[in-house]
This record gives structure tokens, sequence and C-alpha cells, in this order.
């Protein structure tokens, strides 16, 4: 049957692979948002313990997924690989950076001999969740704002985007309010989310103040992230996009996020769900007290993230759209049709992403079986914890 | 096209660096993971508590090391895209696609498992711990097979087509691509040596803690497993060792030629056991290429063709030509190599002009020459030789360490099975270097496989020069100090966690 599948329906296949990862990662971003939350929420050691380690137990789950949205979109969209990363060059090298140090910080922060002390392990901690996912953020936003480069005949790319004579190669997203704000939105949602799962996770009977205060926090994070979610929902209703004509020309089109999402109106429900479960979440934590059904928020804000966060990633591609646009040359612009890879690997590929139900049946399967049972005050204390 | 040379190289060198140092830590995971997973499995088949505790105090290792490994992982993916831009559009087609089912099938398994093998003793039953630790295992090696088939086809690459239209190589052949037999024979060697540098890792704590007295049984159990695990794989290391020199033999004679410091080729060619390189040899020239040497009298010859009448070409008969042996010089090659590129921006003009019949005709002409289109952008002959110093030594270290590993295991399992291995005072020094030895015979391992491939970055099709991001030296030189600041900082406070989880030991039961 996959071998049947026609050129264009194996690269719309594949930017709906790709953005199924990354929405994933933005849920799982909760681990992130958490680690940011770690010396407002917890004051004590023990309460600074459990958080940590039922982060810790998560903290392999956004880094892999990060890896493989990586890894997907340079065997599917190699064109797309090669530009942003080799021409955005400063904020992916912040955003890996920001990962590295975050990937020894869980298993060296109370390890004796640890050279560094354990607060700046948390400052490592810190910065992976604020930095590395507001960046992330504005890279995503460059999809809707456009990029500084041009490529030549053989599609080499050239950044050219300088301020004081230093060619910013990427860091400029973060000029526009556009980009920023949806970075911004990224931090305060994985905030959200980290404090839902953080009540979800852990038993908080012999910690009363550390659920207060994380309740508390659901609803004041969200209430910071809402204008900047809403700021940028309405740009991208009003802003010009980035069309693509029969011809493949690339040009600048008014309301044309808006035209795709009346055209395509299952983005549309699926942006509204999105936001109605990451509100209902958020609404669960926060006036229902400690009821039954009260830890269970992570989900429904988690999988509202999944579904807005699959709309960000496949609006700008879809509906003749270039979806990483070019200001500098409108036709260096790339779609999902000029970027992909050869039809062969893509459905080499596509036999490949079978076996994906497999793996998130069992990640399902053991996150069941781990969480079974709440992160309890004796087990940080007397068992293996971070 | 204007290169600056400086990039390259501060590339080049970023890589070496992130690699070399990811390459610390990775073979420890290959190989460790599986002792623990032999650990447990003694543990839950004799229910000896004992038993568990030496699995949890190797398992801490274990876990020191993963983050480690973790953290320096991540930036050697997205280098291609950053660093090599150019490299990841032209056989991003192909490379990509072995990353990507990494990260599927191997780094979610490796994640998943790895949160039941640390913090799933209460959670999940001991069998289904036990499971996990075994997936850890396996999803760590099964990581090594796709890394190395992508690394394979780098060497040899295979299983694809140049498009034309699109100036890239494309695949056409995923079988091909994966069964290469240079990923197999590198995935086999790669991974059984991981197994013995892990095995290497058990005998020096072990015998440290011998020459300490302390944790006696507990050493004395893990030396047993680990000098098993360790000579099974340091016999699979040298046959597949040579396997994989065969391999280079027949797909990379140029880089055998440089491990093997052969400047004029020889029928019953010798190998240099070891020797001396003479540091002012240049290719072409008369002088003697050795100042001292031991040779092993056609040895050459078999490991390279299995023939010890064969004949094995030199450096001067890959570069120079040899049409005895019907060997094409590089300068003949440039020439097409230019006369390709040419065309291939003929076609594309006239693609772009919309004038068929010239493109028709450019493309006619480039298909003549487009097998050595990579040649092209070389600037001389002796640009195709690589650095011969750096591969001929890393190789002749590790195959010395390689030999050196079987006895040392051979006598730690003798004198443990009789009892005697706690009283051996000029055994246990030995093995406490053994770890430092196993780490060096490691990357001298990936010195040979990757100093060896230059100048190319795909052999013999697209240099190392033409694969870099257009991109200003001082981005890389930077982000190389970064990487060089951040990675030897946890590097320090990796090893001294380590050294005191070793001090701690493990729990002994009373």
């Amino acid at each position: 049957m996959i071998s049947n599948l026609d050129y264009a329906t194996l690269q719309q296949l594949w930017w709906i692979i790709c953005s199924i990862v990354g929405a994933l990662f933005l849920f799982l971003t909760f681990v992130q948002g958490g680690q940011t939350l770690l010396w407002q929420v917890a004051k004590t050691e023990l309460e600074k313990s459990l958080v940590v380690t039922s982060l810790g137990r998560k903290w392999e789950m956004p880094f892999t997924t990060l890896v493989l949205f990586g890894g997907a979109l340079f065997a599917s969209f190699p064109k797309f690989y090669a530009t942003s990363f080799g021409g955005a060059y400063w904020v992916w090298m912040l955003i890996l950076f920001s990962f590295i140090i975050q990937a020894v910080s869980y298993e060296y922060r109370k390890k004796p001999d640890n050279v560094l002390g354990s607060t700046v392990y948390e400052l490592f901690l810190f910065i992976n969740g604020s930095v590395g996912v507001l960046l992330i953020g504005a890279a995503v936003g460059t999809f809707y704002t456009g990029s500084n480069f041009t490529l030549d005949l053989y599609n080499k790319v050239t950044w050219d985007y300088t301020l004081l004579g230093i060619n910013l190669r990427g860091l400029e997203a973060a000029f526009s309010l556009f980009n920023l704000s949806l970075g911004i939105f990224l931090v305060f949602n994985a905030r959200v989310l980290g404090t839902l799962y953080l009540l979800n996770s852990i038993d908080l009977s012999s910690t009363p103040d550390l659920e207060s205060r994380l309740r508390k926090c659901t609803l004041r994070n969200f209430l910071i992230a809402l204008p900047f979610l809403l700021y940028v929902l309405i740009s991208i209703l009003f802003m010009k996009g980035f069309s693509v004509d029969d011809a493949g020309i690339v040009s600048l089109v008014s309301y044309k996020y808006l035209s795709t999402l009346l055209a395509l109106p299952h983005l549309l429900i699926m942006l509204l769900a999105g936001v109605l479960l990451v509100v209902y979440g958020v609404f669960t934590a926060s006036f229902k007290g400690s009821d039954k059904g009260s830890d269970k928020g992570i989900w429904f804000s988690g999988f509202g993230t999944v579904f807005v966060g699959l709309v960000v990633l496949m609006l700008p591609a879809f509906n003749n759209t270039a979806f990483y646009p070019s200001k500098l040359d409108l036709q260096s612009s790339l779609t999902i049709y000029n970027a992909s890879s050869s039809m062969y690997t893509l459905t080499v590929m596509t036999y490949v992403a079978i076996g994906i139900p497999i793996v998130l049946g069992y990640v399902i399967y053991v996150w069941k079986l781990m969480d079974s049972k709440k992160l309890t005050k004796d087990e940080v204390t007397n068992e293996e914890s971070y | 096209m204007d290169i600056d040379l400086s990039m390259v190289n501060w590339a080049r060198a970023q890589f070496a660096f992130t690699a070399m140092y990811h390459w610390i830590f990775v073979p420890l995971t290959l190989g460790l993971s599986f002792l623990c997973a032999f650990f447990e499995s003694i543990y839950v088949r004799t229910g000896n508590k004992e038993w568990l505790n030496l699995t949890k105090f190797w398992m801490t290792l274990f876990g020191i090391n993963f983050a480690i490994g973790v953290a320096t992982g991540i930036i050697l993916e997205f280098q291609f895209g950053t660093n090599w831009s150019n490299y990841s559009w032209i056989v991003g087609d192909i490379f990509g696609a072995p990353l990507a089912i990494e990260g599927i099938f191997a780094f979610f398994l490796e994640a998943t498992f790895f949160a039941v093998m640390f913090f799933g003793w209460n959670r999940v039953s001991k069998k289904f711990h036990l499971f996990s630790t075994w997936m850890v295992a396996v999803g760590s090696n099964l990581s090594a097979i796709w890394i190395l088939v992508a690394n394979g086809w780098m060497q040899n690459p295979v299983g694809m087509l140049f498009n034309p239209e699109t100036a890239r190589f494309e695949m056409h052949n995923f079988a091909e691509v994966v069964f290469n037999p240079v990923a197999v024979s590198k995935f086999v060697h790669t991974s059984s040596s991981g197994f013995l540098f892990a095995s290497l890792f058990v005998l020096t704590i072990s015998s440290w803690f011998l020459i300490k007295g302390r944790h006696l049984q507990m050493a004395k159990r893990s030396i047993i497993v680990a000098s098993v695990f360790g000579l099974l794989a340091s016999s699979y290391v040298a046959f597949t060792g040579d396997e994989a020199a065969y391999e280079v033999a027949q797909k990379q004679p140029m880089k055998l030629a440089a491990i093997e410091g052969l400047y004029k080729g020889e029928t019953r060619a010798p190998i240099v056991a070891a020797g001396i390189l003479n540091p002012s040899k240049q290719p072409g020239d008369d002088q003697d290429p050795f100042l001292v040497e031991v040779k092993i009298p056609w040895a050459l010859s078999l490991l390279a063709n299995r023939s010890l009448d064969s004949f094995v070409p030199g450096i001067d008969d890959l570069v120079y030509g040899n049409k005895e042996q019907g060997i094409e010089s590089v300068a003949s090659k440039i020439a097409k190599g230019k006369k390709a590129i040419n065309d291939l921006a003929e076609f594309k003009q006239a693609r772009k002009e919309n004038n068929n019949q010239k493109a028709e005709l450019a493309l006619a002409q480039f298909k003549k020459n487009q097998d050595y289109i990579g040649y092209g952008y070389l600037d001389k002959p002796e640009e195709a030789v690589p650095p011969i110093a750096i591969p001929y030594y890393s190789f002749h270290i590790m195959v010395a360490l390689g030999t050196f590993f079987p006895l040392l295991f051979a006598a730690f399992l003798f004198y443990s099975l009789k009892g005697t291995i706690a009283e051996k005072k000029w055994l246990l020094p030995l093995g406490l270097i053994s770890g430092l030895l196993g780490l060096i015979a490691q990357e001298s391992g990936w010195v040979v496989a990757e100093v060896g491939r230059q100048p190319w970055a795909i052999y013999g099709l697209l240099p190392v020069k033409i694969s870099t991001t257009n991109l200003a030296a001082v981005n890389v030189q930077i982000t190389f100090f970064m990487f060089f600041a951040v990675f030897t900082l946890l590097l320090a406070a990796e090893i001294k966690i380590m050294l005191k989880q070793i001090s701690i030991g493990p729990k002994e039961e009373l």
C-alpha cells in the first residue's frame, strides 16, 4: 500500500509525522517547565528532591523526542535541515547547549564530589527550561515570519542579517515580537504543564505547602501565557503569508493563514479544541481543590498542547504555503515539496514509521507501569532518587 | 566558489573533538549495559542479595557514564546541519535515514527502560526489571548499528545514484545501504570492542578493590564475569578487525596504504609490525618511508586480498597511477572530475534557461565523468592522500593493545578460577591501568577510521572541504571553545563523581 502512495502524499505525510513528533515534544516540555519551577515551588530539601526526582524519571523523554525531531527532519526534509541548522546557526547552537547541560544535571546534581555544586546544576536545568524553550519557540516562529537566507543554484545557504557588522546567523529571530511571543508562550505553557505533571506524579499528602504552591503556580503561569498565545493566534489570523502558486512562485498574500484555517477546517477545530483542553486542565488544578480528578490536568493540558502544537506546525506548511520562508529572497523559500527527500527515501521511511506505534505502545505501557503509584516521601529518602 | 579553508579545519577539529569526547563514554555504555544485565541475571537466578548489590554498584557507574554520553551525543547529530550543511543537503537523502531510525528504535528503547532500570526496583516485578536492563543494553547496541550504517556509508557509499537535477545523491536501494559490508564489519568490530573496553573498566575498578583489600568478594565475582565477557569479546574483536581491514583494503585502498605506511605497492607485501616513519618522506620521492621497521613477510597481501601472491597498491601507485596494475592516476581523475563539474554547471544553467536541448547535451557529457565529480574539487593529486602518521601510529597502537588484552583477560580468568587472583601482585597493577589502555585503543580505532578517510567526507565522491556550511570561521571557533569548556568541565565532574562512587563502593550485606 505504501509503495502506491504518490510523491506529494508522502511529502505531506512526512510533514504530518514531523509535526506530531514536534507537538509531542511540546507536551513533554513539562519537564523543562518543571525545571524552571524548582526554586519557586520547592522550599525544603525534601520538596526539591521530590520535584527533581519526579522530573528526573522523565527527562530523557523530551530530550529523545527532540533528537528524533531533528533526525526525522534530516531524513525527510534535508534541505530544511541544511538550510535552517546551517543558516540559523546560533539559535540552534544555543538550544543544543541548553540540552547538553541538562543531560548531566539530574544525574550529577546530588552526587558527592560533583565539582560544580548542586546550585549550578539547578541553574543548568533552569537555563534549559527557559532559554532553551524560548529559542525553540522563536525558531518555530520563523516558519511564519521568515528568515534571512538565500539559496544558490546548488542550494548552498547564505545567511545575511548583520548588526554592527556581525552576521547574527538566526539570533535576529528574537527581534520579532511574534517569534518572541511564541517563545514566551511556550516557556509559560511548559511551566503550566510542569505544575500539572508534578501534581499528578507526586504524593503530596506529606507536603501540603508544595501542593498549594503548585496549584497557585498553575493558574498564575497560565494567565501570563495567555496574552502571548492570544497575540500569536491573532497575528496569525491577520498576517500576510508566504503563498506558493502553481508555478512554484512564492509571494506574500494577505490573510494567508486565515484562509488556510478556513480551507482546512479540521485544523481550526483542532486549534480550538487544543486551547479549550489546555484551559480545562488548568481549571481542574486550580479550582477543584484537592478533589478527585484535580491531579489529571496534565492529560487535558498536555493533549491540548499537542493539538495546538500540531496546528502551529502544520498551518505554515499546507495549502500551498512555504513553511520555511526567506524574507531576503522569496524564491529561496522552502516548501514541503521542494525541501523533501526523494520519493524512494520517503517511501522507505514510511515503512519504517510503521514501527512508531509499537514504540509509542511500549513507552505508554512503561509510563503507566512506573507511574501507577505516586512518588512518595519515603521513596526519595530511602531509595534511588535525584 | 570561495572556500574558507580555516573554517573547514575548525569544523573538522570541532567534529573530531566532540566525537572523540563522545567516544570516551559510548563504548563503555555498549559493554557495561550488557555486564549489568549479566550481573542482574545472576541475581534473579540465584536470589543472592550480594549479586543485587554488585549489580546496583555497576549500574550507578553506568548511569554516571550514560548521562555524559547522552550530553555529548546530541551535538553530533545536529553538527551535520550546523557545520556541514552542504553535506547534509547533498547526502541527506541517504544519511538522514539511519539517524532517524536510530532515534525511533534505539533511543526510545534506551530512554524508556533506563528509567525502569534506575527507579523501577520497587515499582515493577523482578523479572520486568531484568527485562528492562536487557532492553537498555539492546537499545544501546541498536543505536550503534544505525550510526555505523551511516558511518559505513561514508566510507563505502553504496545504494545511491547522483541526481543531476538536484545535484545531490539520492538513495535507490535501502537494503544495500543497511547491509553495506563495511557497515556490517564496522558494527561487529565496534560493538565487540565496546564490550572489551567495558570489561577492562570492570577489571580496573575490581583490581583497585583487590589492591586496597576492600570488597573482595564483589571484586572477584565482577572479575570472573568481566574476564569471560572480555575474552570472548577480544577474540571477536580480533576476528572482526581482520574483516574490517579486508574491507578497507577492498574499498579504501588509500586508507590501507596510509595505515601501513606503504608508498610503493608490492606483490607479496609485508606488514609492518612496528616501525618509526620517516617524517620527511613525501609521496613520489625516493626516500625510505621508515627510519626503523620490523616486517612480517607476505602478511599484508594475505590480509588485504586473502592471497599471498596479490598486489597491494601503495600511496604512489594510487596517486600517480600504475598502468601495469590498471590503477588510474589522481591527476587523470581530477581532470575528469573538473569536466563533470563544468558539465553539471552547464546542465543547471540550461535548465534554468529552459533550454532542454542544451541541457540534454550537457547531461550526456556529465554522465561520462560523473563518478569522478568529487575529484574535480581537489587542487592537486597529493591532496588525495590522508595524513599518514596519525592513522599509521593509531593503527599500530590499536593492534598492539588488541593483542595484549586477550592475554590479560586470560590471566585474570585463570587466576580467578584458581582462587589466587588477589595474591597476584604483578597482575593487579596491569588490571588497574587496563581501562586507560582500553580507552587509548578505542580512540585510536576511531582515528584510524576517520583520519584515514580524509580528504573525503563521502569516500571518493565528496571532499570534506566541499561539505561545509557557508559560515565565517569565527562562529565555529567560538562554538569549538564553548564545547571545549563545557565538555571538559563535565568530564572533570564525571571523573570526580565516578571516583567518589568507586571509593564508596557497593553496599555490603552484613
